[in-house]
């Protein structure tokens, strides 16, 4: 018993040492996960050609700005949300429902208001409205932190998703909205992918220019203050609800932005797309990418794009697992990236 | 001396303030006047409600009865992100740092501003990184300024959370402890950062066990039994009086 005892404590203190034996790669993680990823990335499009190429960085782009502006609520105040997705899912409605082609929805089984609008008419209230639905559960969701936070928020998930399913008359359920308006500028549809993807990668660099500017700001110091001590920042006079509101407005109206981009793009929605695993995937990438830095999202988003999509070339791997698999394998990542790497690829903090 | 302080300036005063947990009455009744530009101490048993009297005057605790007056002004509800405009402000017992930033942002989270919107929009400003600096220097912790506030020593942190309050301008100092598992290095520090504060006319009121410290510094002193006043005035006087003793040594 005493030696067994001895032996394991002696192979824990063995694998410790294997760990941080490697001191002269470990400054260089960092740099070492960009090269991969983006190299990864730039070679596989090259291989499967112009075409995949623009889709896999539309979807990119997409999941990019939801990870980045997660980030501003997860990584640098230290809210862990669940429920992004339900800002999503509010971009993507709002934007079908305002903009979905009326004749083609009225022929459908069941009518929904319909409003015809074009797409960059109808992007400010999908974000608008993302943003008010986010200040009424950000009120709600105050007074919580840590784990209950976790729950409070799965909660939301949750019930926006069966809103999306149940609430019928305005948003067809199961069936989904079809006929989503592309978007266009003086006349000129942007119809092509290739054209979507350059507005998509504009707004993801706005996201990320107004996310770095918060960051930087006072403010974004008070957030991280947040983060570590919500009640010590208090005593030095900041009211830390308003600031813990306004940055959950903020993330919201992104993820409400990005949802409207969703819509459009595929230009079909149901609710499959909004169910509580893609938050939580979500918060996987934020996680993966390093909580608290920017480009670590996109490098997290970008990595899980390519896992994504790489699966589907893996020659032992029937399609319809595809779906499962990227969980399997995504889940198993996180939990390596715990043991090993808790601060995510590139950044600097713990959860 | 040509200037001599005011015995009766009050820089804050309780009335009759009461805060239970439960069954428990942690300050009972308790009525105190601090002066203002005093060293003040409060010493006490063990669970005599030393903490939780810090903790409802820096608004981190709702006072269940009685009031405040801050400046000859009554307050009944004091709200811990308020306590700055009140002119009050303290560090922890257990030190409580933002440990996963800087050293430097640690500091700088006491200058910058507190409104929402102006707060966006600032960025560093260099009257903020000059007393930022200033402050650090006067602390020693100057050189440590781009390490975690996790990383540092024990002493360190107790540094650091000292300076951290010296960022914001305040009359009043509440500090918890400051000199509790100090090394006598970062003890005479500590204690040559409170004679200088003194000398800047705030008021400080600290709490401690160490009774060598409390006689050096204390100008004032009130001891606490069971969250009532046991004694209060002059401290070799105070510390002298028999009921002052059974309550430390005779239980």
């Amino acid at each position: 018993m005493a030696l067994s005892s001895h032996a394991i404590s002696n192979l824990v203190r063995r694998t410790r040492d294997f760990t941080e034996r490697p001191r002269f790669a470990k400054g260089n993680v960092e740099l070492w996960a960009n090269l991969l990823i983006i190299s990864w990335a730039a070679a596989f499009m090259l291989w499967q050609g112009v075409g995949f190429a623009i889709t896999v960085s539309t979807v990119f782009a997409i999941w990019a700005i939801l990870a980045v502006s997660l980030n501003l609520v997860v990584g640098y105040t230290g809210l862990l949300s669940v429920g992004h997705i339900g800002f999503f899912g509010i971009g993507a409605y709002a934007m079908a429902i305002l903009s979905s082609d009326a004749s083609y929805e009225q022929l459908r089984t069941e009518a929904i208001p319909t409003f015809g609008w074009p797409f960059f008419a109808a992007l400010p209230i999908s974000v608008v409205l993302a943003g008010l639905v986010a200040v009424v559960v950000g009120v709600a969701f105050n007074r919580f932190r840590d784990d209950i936070y976790v729950l409070v928020s799965f909660g939301f998930a949750v019930i926006a998703f069966n809103l999306f399913l149940n609430w019928r008359p305005l948003t067809r359920g199961a069936f989904g909205i079809h006929e989503i308006a592309r978007p266009e500028i003086g006349g000129w549809t942007l119809s092509g992918p290739f054209e979507f993807l350059v507005l998509a990668l504009v707004f993801l660099g706005i996201v990320v220019l107004i996310s770095w500017f918060i960051v930087t700001s006072s403010f974004g110091r008070v957030l991280r203050a947040i983060r570590e001590d919500e009640q010590a920042i208090e005593v030095f006079g900041y009211q830390t609800a308003h600031y813990k509101l306004a940055i959950w407005v903020i993330s919201a109206m992104m993820a409400g932005l990005a949802g409207a981009l969703f819509g459009s793009w595929t230009s079909f929605i149901d609710p499959n797309s909004f169910v509580l695993l893609e938050s939580i995937l979500l918060v996987s990438i934020v996680i993966l990418g390093g909580l608290a830095t920017i480009w670590g999202s996109i490098l997290g988003a970008m990595a899980f794009v390519m896992l994504e999509e790489g699966m589907r070339f893996l020659p032992f791997l029937p399609p319809e697992f595809i779906g499962q698999a990227r969980q399997v394998v995504l889940g198993i990542l996180l939990v390596l990236l715990m043991l090993f790497r808790p601060q995510g690829l590139v950044g600097r903090f713990r959860l | 001396m040509t200037t001599e302080v005011d015995p009766r300036v009050f820089a804050l005063e309780t009335k009759a303030i009461s805060k239970s947990f439960g069954a428990v009455r942690a300050v009972d009744d308790l009525s105190i006047s601090i002066f203002s530009e005093w060293i003040t101490c409060i010493v006490g048993p063990n669970g005599s409600g030393k903490s939780t009297l810090i903790n409802l005057l820096s608004g981190m605790l709702p006072i269940d009865e009685g009031i405040v007056i801050i400046d000859t002004v009554g307050i009944r509800v004091l709200r811990a992100h308020e306590t700055p405009e009140h002119g009050i402000t303290r560090t922890f017992q257990e030190v409580r740092l933002f440990d996963q930033i800087s050293v430097w942002d640690n500091i700088m989270v006491g200058l910058t501003e507190r409104r929402l919107f102006p707060s966006l929009l600032e960025r560093t400003k260099s009257r903020h990184e000059a007393k930022a600096e200033e402050i650090l220097r006067s602390v020693g912790m100057w050189e440590k300024r781009d390490a975690m506030a996790g990383d540092l020593s024990y002493g360190q942190r107790k540094l650091l959370e000292i300076g951290r309050v010296m960022a914001l301008d305040v009359k009043i100092y509440l500090f918890d402890e400051p000199f509790a598992g100090l090394f006598p290095r970062m003890l005479e520090r500590v204690k040559a950062i409170l004679k200088e504060m003194r000398q800047q006319k705030r008021t400080i009121i600290f709490v401690s066990h160490n009774m060598d410290i409390v006689r050096e510094l204390s100008d004032h002193i009130f001891v606490l039994d069971s969250g009532a006043l046991l004694a209060v005035g002059e401290v070799d006087e105070v510390l002298g009086r028999s009921d002052v003793i059974d309550a430390y040594l005779g239980h």
